[in-house]
């Protein structure tokens, strides 16, 4: 399955999806443009109380923070927006695109003293294929096809408009949220309880 | 001598495993294949599409394979790395002969003295002791094919009663299951009907990680609004979304589906014209839960009974639904108990034969379908035939030519050909594809049967933990080193493309069983030029049986991206979906109910021993690991078993997160470092069982088996746990990396 330009396919990220397997850890060190070493992030987010992971890709922000804090001019896009890794000649390995990145994705690769950062596979993508990531992923929490293809498909809104205190980023990449048009979730209000709060009725008397 | 030549330290240094990372010629070597063959991975039951790169004759990378339907492309890590389990430095490239004075243990042998020696032993032994006094152990690794050479090399070359497959420790209740029930052994449905169910069940099968694929289907399911129960003493990746979770203590499943077909029956969520066409014996079903409240459930099952009427609710309410399982609720002694009662949820309800309706079992190894369907089995012959009946036999007689009474009777089971090898009274074995070492429950007692072994013979391709013990190894195949067909868990008969050629002296494993059978005498009946042959009469040999594959080409199979058995004639189109129409297997086409009234595990938790043990395995891992083990990649995502528990007895063993534990049970004991999670039962541990020696979770498992099915009771055990001191030593992972092949 090939994609041409004019099907403009884009790069979903639902975190709910996600089941841990790190099939997209171990695909993207198959990736042509930086073999052997994977450059996708897979985080463990509270391993002790919960089996939830959340895989992070680029983002590849339409204005890109990590290029914008860069001294030296070392982190370019392509004429189709993505944000390339930063240009070995130019790198002066001072991670300053390392913390700045809003989104925690560029990688400072001590043994080469070079910032690295997922380039959506340009080795595919510029051929029509998608991503090695979106081609393995088991529950298609990562998901790379076209919009058509997603809304036919898929539950849940797309968003690519994030806040960072007062700074607005645009994303190429999409994330998904339970319902966008429900508005503002208030995180101090009152929340539905599930059997998640107790998963083995520990709490719950016994009739 | 059956015992391991060599120190394990010494044996481990030149056989590994060692740790493959990077494909041949290193990541820098560049992708440009000369050829891409169309394969499916070896991983699992799921048997996904895959594009494999070859260069040189060595496969150097892989391609998703998007046209192929059950999985577009979609890999697990196994399957990913995959491709790194050729050009292996541990790869067994010449015939060995034991030899403790050898570096290694083993000494290179040629062809011609390592077929000798396997024929001269079994000849001795079986003058000495009687044909059946040499065994045959085979794994469902292989191909339909081989599946199928295999059981009749042992029937008519080695003439032994005695030849079962490693089926016997993963799929083998629920096949029993869903032949009591049912009258056929296959998933009832396609992967294709999951998205169509309006409630998914999964029971006892840890999806995530050991079918990552099937997770698609469940979620495009839960797109269209689908309810998501999980039952499990673990909340599993899958469980953490779920709309409904039943915790079960181990052992208990057929009380919670007991207790659930009480509460349909009760609230008359019955599918009655269902049941009165299609089914019998529905009365002894009802009298056998009658007094299964879901009160009395909660107190045997741990889950609230709350959570019981609301799951009884969603299955007996939804119009459709799917009810998956696995080697959660089959590994038990009451494993085959557990399935029926399953499939009285399905066959009330009438969730059978329509899409979007199906029980079915997630069958667990490569080819654990195709594996157990043609011979393969000790009470079995091709077609899923039984070996005792008189008509199958003659007609089976017909196919290979022979004599009906040069077709030994029934053998025993995997687990008893251990306990016999351990008695003394099979004294040779010829293994293949089975690490029996690893997998088998209570590992101390396989070991001391190994060893007691006067010859042992494995085919392998790289040297397993058995294969320590054997007297000969027979360099065989890779999976993508020979051409042939294997049956997904679906039921789909599908095409498995040679890549390569084995490397060095290694031969395909056909070719050595037919050149013992030839040194045997008995070559007459193995007049093979290709695995295509064995096809064509495995297609004439299954026609008339359950498992019928006799409309079955090739071709079709390769251009119809795989066929779903039964396929009686040519031009059948398949039978994707069984049971339409309600029709069974049964001579009288009705399904049968069963009665299953509780019974406890084999072993129960005492004051001695009070926490439960339950096994199972991790996403990066497959089976006992000879293959995974030796993949950098995966070791590094899970390298060696940690004991699961919940904090609440993490704090009454006195142990935080990475401290060391010991778990004792009858059989042995293991130390190994604590994860400590609140996503399993406070009275339940968990340990993975894919490692050897002081590693292995199976020294603390119990031989106990299901009376049906043989099975073992991997999930339910009782074990005591104390606090070993000190913590998990970090290792780093290059220090298990080959530096330099062996000579």
């Amino acid at each position: 399955m090939t994609y041409t330009s004019d099907d403009d396919p884009i790069f979903v990220v639902d975190q709910s999806r996600c089941i841990g397997c790190e099939a997209c850890v171990q695909a993207c060190m198959e990736c042509g443009t930086h073999r052997g070493r994977s450059l996708i992030h897979l985080e463990r987010v509270d391993p002790a109380s919960t089996t939830q992971t959340a895989p992070m890709v680029c983002m590849h922000c339409e204005d890109p923070t990590c290029a914008q804090v860069c001294p030296a001019d070392a982190i370019k896009q392509t004429e189709s927006g993505i944000v390339q890794s930063a240009l070995k000649p130019r790198c002066i390995g001072c991670s300053n695109c390392v913390i700045a990145c809003p989104f925690g994705v560029p990688k400072y690769m001590a043994e080469l003293d070079q910032m690295m950062k997922c380039d959506m596979c340009t080795d595919r993508t510029s051929e029509g294929l998608k991503p090695m990531c979106a081609s393995v992923c088991p529950s298609e929490a990562l998901w790379f096809g076209t919009i058509d293809e997603y809304n036919a498909s898929r539950r849940g809104s797309l968003l690519r408009d994030f806040f960072f205190g007062r700074q607005d980023v645009r994303t190429k990449v999409y994330a998904v949220v339970d319902d966008l048009s429900a508005g503002p979730i208030d995180v101090m209000g009152g929340r539905q309880s599930s059997w998640l709060d107790d998963p083995f009725g520990l709490e719950e008397a016994r009739p | 001598m059956a015992r391991a030549p060599v120190s394990e330290e010494e044996l481990v240094a030149r056989y590994g495993p060692h740790l493959n990372r990077a494909p041949p010629g290193g990541w820098d070597a560049g992708v440009d294949p000369d050829r891409v063959v169309n394969t499916h991975c070896c991983f699992c039951g799921q048997q996904c599409g895959i594009k494999l790169k070859v260069r040189d004759n060595a496969v150097v990378g892989f391609e998703p394979w998007y046209e192929f339907p059950f999985n577009e492309g979609k890999l697990c890590p196994k399957g990913v790395k995959r491709y790194l389990q050729g050009s292996h430095p541990d790869r067994l490239l010449h015939p060995l002969e034991r030899d403790p004075t050898a570096p290694g243990g083993f000494r290179p042998v040629s062809w011609d003295h390592a077929l000798d020696r396997v024929v001269g032993e079994v000849r001795r032994i079986q003058a000495a002791h009687g044909n059946d006094a040499v065994a045959m152990l085979s794994g469902v690794s292989l191909t339909n094919e081989k599946s199928y050479l295999i059981g009749k090399f042992a029937r008519l070359a080695l003439r032994t009663a005695n030849l079962d497959y490693n089926g016997r420790y993963c799929m083998v209740s629920a096949g029993t299951g869903n032949k009591k029930a049912l009258g056929i052994d296959r998933a009832s449905n396609p992967w294709s009907d999951i998205p169509l169910a309006d409630v998914v069940w999964v029971a006892g099968s840890n999806v995530a990680e050991t079918f990552p694929i099937t997770t698609s289907y469940v979620w495009r399911a839960r797109d269209r609004g689908a309810r998501l129960i999980v039952q499990d003493p673990r909340v599993v990746p899958l469980a953490r979304t779920a709309d409904l979770f039943l915790g079960v203590r181990p052992g208990t499943d057929s009380a919670l589906f007991g207790a659930v077909l009480h509460q349909l029956i009760r609230h008359d969520w019955l599918d009655h014209s269902f049941i009165d066409a299609h089914t019998v014996d529905f009365d002894l079903a009802e009298g056998a839960c009658a007094e299964m409240t879901p009160r009395w459930a909660s107190d045997v099952t741990g889950v609230p009974a709350t959570r019981i009427e609301q799951a009884a609710e969603w299955w007996g309410t939804a119009s459709t639904g799917m009810l998956l399982h696995a080697r959660g609720i089959e590994q038990q002694t009451k494993g085959v108990d557990n399935v029926l009662s399953a499939i009285n949820l399905g066959l009330a309800t009438g969730k059978f034969g329509k899409a979007g309706c199906g029980v079915t079992t997630i069958t667990g190894q490569g080819n654990g379908q195709g594996g157990r369907e043609h011979g393969h089995k000790c009470d079995q012959l091709p077609g899923n035939r039984d070996i005792t009946n008189p008509d199958h036999r003659a007609y089976i007689a017909s196919v290979w030519g022979c004599d009906e009474a040069e077709i030994p009777g029934k053998g025993i089971p995997a687990q008893e050909i251990i306990e016999a090898i351990h008695a003394g009274q099979i004294k040779g074995l010829i293994s293949i594809c089975f690490n029996p070492a690893v997998s088998a429950p209570d590992a101390n007692f396989t070991a001391e049967a190994l060893g007691r072994l006067e010859f042992y013979a494995a085919i392998d391709f790289f040297l397993s933990e058995s294969g320590h013990h054997a007297d000969i190894v027979l360099p065989g195949s890779l999976h993508e080193e020979d051409e042939g067909t294997s049956t997904s868990g679906e039921g789909r008969i599908i095409k498995i493309n040679a890549a390569v050629t084995p490397p060095g002296e290694a031969r395909r494993d056909w070719e050595i069983l037919l050149d013992l059978a030839e040194r045997l005498g008995r070559g007459q009946y193995f007049r093979y030029t290709s695995t295509r042959d064995m096809f064509e009469e495995l297609r004439v040999a299954s026609a008339g049986g359950t498992a019928d594959y006799s409309g079955a080409t090739w071709e079709r199979i390769e251009d119809e991206m795989g066929l779903f058995w039964p396929i009686p004639r040519e031009g059948h189109p398949g039978t994707p979906r069984l049971y339409e129409g309600g029709r069974f297997y049964h001579p009288d086409g009705r399904a049968r109910f069963h009665g299953i009234p509780f019974r406890e595990s084999a072993e129960v938790v005492d004051d001695e021993y009070p926490i439960w043990l339950t096994t199972g395995r991790v996403v990066s891992q497959y089976l006992s690991g000879t293959q995974t083990r030796r993949i950098a990649g995966l070791v590094d995502q899970y390298p060696a078993p940690l004991c699961e528990m919940h904090p609440r007895l993490a704090d009454q063993v006195g142990v935080a997160e990475g401290d060391l534990v010991t778990v004792t049970s009858r059989r042995g004991e293991m130390t190994l470092p604590a994860h400590v999670v609140t996503t399993i039962r406070p009275d339940t541990v968990f340990i993975p069982y894919h490692w050897p020696g002081t590693r292995s979770a199976n020294l603390l498992t119990h031989r106990a088996v299901d009376p049906a099915s043989k099975m073992p009771e991997f999930k339910v055990a009782a074990v005591r746990l104390a606090s070993a001191g000190g913590r998990s030593s970090t290792t780093d992972a290059r220090d298990l990396e080959l530096t330099e092949g062996p000579s």
